[in-house]
């Protein structure tokens, strides 16, 4: 099965890092990231730009709508997300709690198994 | 159609014993055998109904459990072929149909039935941490505890639909998010296994706290949780703590008759211990003696051991308050919370006086914010302010506790203190 880990992190605890704290957690990612290259278990995933980097988009009486900053405005912003194969959902959440962010008790990992639609529905 | 007579009566009230004490076998065999909780529910009621027009003319088989496993795989099996569809689901449904042969010999078929792992993978998969505590609850007790969704309802003061509701979404997630229908691995088990035995004792503490609604649900309840207990216990007998809980349950429940009259709270120093279940009594004491033996303590063997003091005990003045005082201080050791340690105020007013306890209490409230809103904090307090000779300051916390008193029942007791005061 599928499944979505959405990492959320909040930027005040994020922002309190060492410049040395980061360098670890960059360290943790990528070794974390290689283990489930290895196992065959990752699918994908990417750190995203800084949030305040954002833009949204949504139609507003029929007009389109540009607006700078995240959808939402709330504590924990989505900074990255992985998509990985496993068994079943315990799979999912022992990987969620061994990233870096979220064992260091600063990221919150929402995971979330993806939809698989019937073959005549994909496209491609 | 029959005239209803005594006959069917008697009939009745036996299928539903029969009913209550393996569905829950059978539905975990059935779930692991096709793989799908919906699937396996609708085959056993099938399954059921058949039972209920097929026994009474031809005897209750004398493994009723095995007939009934038989006979909802038979089901099923007519339900993927009836619904074949081109998509995977149902492709690997139909290769599985394949495998299994509906025309086995009866005789053979009886060697087939139920495997005691299945209703381990069962309740773990109903306690599975990615649903919600009281998702946990209304599985636990739809598929293991034999109770239909209306009753449940019923016992937990929520509108029918909201339980239905509660137990579709339950299932729906289990399905789209791949909850696994399997016993922990070895490191999972310890915090697995505490999930399990919370949700037993919850449902028999919302069997056992007198907090009005349908009593003959809620004893119902209490009975349904020690009947889980006694599952684990046979299923894990290596597990001190499920020994415990099983203990606790007992210890508490022999106590139950003497708890309420005329709708009042009863308090544990005016409970006539000539009515208690000394039989359970006894069973409760031993579990517990064995579980304390293999040297793993944990927080239900304590908690069974404080009820055991109380148990043993002639009377309030005599029990042995400084051991309960004692223990209190190993629970909070384990698994601190503020219940506890106002648990162990109380006891030391007991063991030492009141004006000590009076000062734990105050700091407990000073150190924990939300004791402001919790009512039987206040009520604690009032009665020790009472004990200490403040009573202004006690009416003032009978009245906070009587503000947010949750049950009738409690809150009439609180208000004859208050009155008494006054």
């Amino acid at each position: 099965m599928k499944y979505m880990l959405l990492i959320y992190t909040d930027p005040k605890l994020a922002a309190e890092m060492t410049e040395a704290d980061g360098e670890a957690l960059m360290g943790e990612y990528f070794a974390f990231t290689q283990a489930i290259v290895e196992s065959g278990e990752m699918l994908g995933g990417d750190p995203l730009q800084p949030f305040d980097t954002a833009t949204t988009v949504r139609t507003f009486n029929g007009e389109r709508v540009t607006s700078d900053g995240p959808f939402a405005e709330t504590k924990e912003v989505l900074g990255g997300y992985y998509i990985v194969d496993v068994a079943d959902i315990d799979r999912a959440l022992e990987l969620a709690g061994q990233l870096p962010g979220c064992k260091r008790g600063v990221d919150a990992i929402e995971v979330r198994a993806v939809a698989e639609l019937p073959p005549d529905m994909m496209p491609g | 159609m029959t005239e209803p007579n005594a006959t069917d009566d008697t009939q009745l009230v036996a299928f539903e014993r029969i009913h209550r004490d393996v569905s829950g076998e059978v539905l975990a065999s059935l779930i692991r055998l096709l793989g799908d909780f919906d699937l396996a529910e609708e085959a056993l009621q099938e399954a059921w109904v058949e039972a209920v027009r097929h026994w009474p003319d031809n005897d209750v088989p004398t493994r009723p459990g095995a007939w009934l496993f038989q006979t909802a795989r038979r089901k099923a099996i007519d339900r993927i072929r009836r619904e074949q569809r081109r998509d995977a689901k149902h492709d690997a449904a139909m290769v599985l149909a394949e495998q299994l042969h509906p025309d086995d010999d009866l005789e053979q078929a009886e060697e087939d039935g139920p495997v005691a792992d299945d209703q381990l993978r069962l309740i773990f998969t109903c306690c599975h941490p990615a649903l919600a505590r009281e998702a946990q609850v209304a599985l636990t007790l739809r598929t293991l505890g034999g109770l239909t969704t209306p009753e449940i309802a019923r016992a937990f003061l929520v509108p029918e639909p909201t339980m239905a509701q509660r137990i579709v979404r339950a299932k729906k997630k289990m399905r789209l998010a791949g909850i696994p229908y399997r016993i922990p691995r070895a490191d999972d088990l310890p915090q697995r296994l505490a999930a399990v035995l919370a949700v037993v004792y919850l449902i028999f503490t919302e069997g056992h706290t007198a907090t009005g609604g349908d009593t003959l649900v809620r004893h119902e309840l209490c009975g349904n949780s020690i009947r889980l207990a006694r599952l684990l216990h046979d299923l894990l007998p290596d597990e001190p703590e499920v020994d415990g809980l099983l203990a606790l349950l007992l210890l508490h429940d022999a106590r139950r008759s003497t708890r309420e009259r005329d709708g009042s709270v009863v308090l544990l120093g005016e409970q006539n211990r000539d009515e208690w279940d000394r039989v359970a009594i006894g069973e409760g004491t031993t579990l517990l003696e064995r579980a304390l033996r293999r040297g793993r303590p944990g927080p239900y063997q304590i908690e069974a051991a404080i009820a055991a003091v109380h148990a043993e005990a002639p009377s309030l003045e005599t029990t042995d308050w400084p051991q309960i005082v004692m223990l209190y201080g190993e629970l909070a050791r384990l698994a601190p919370s503020p219940v506890i340690e106002l648990n162990q105020a109380v006891a030391v007013g007991m063991a030492e006086g009141w004006p000590t306890a009076l000062l734990a209490v105050e700091r407990l409230g000073h150190d924990e914010p939300a004791m402001a809103d919790w009512h039987r904090f206040h009520a604690v307090h009032a009665e020790m302010l009472e004990r200490t000779g403040d009573a202004a300051a006690a009416v003032d916390a009978y009245a906070r506790a009587v503000e947010l008193a949750e049950s009738s029942v409690e809150r009439s007791y609180l208000e004859a203190k208050l009155a008494s005061l006054r």
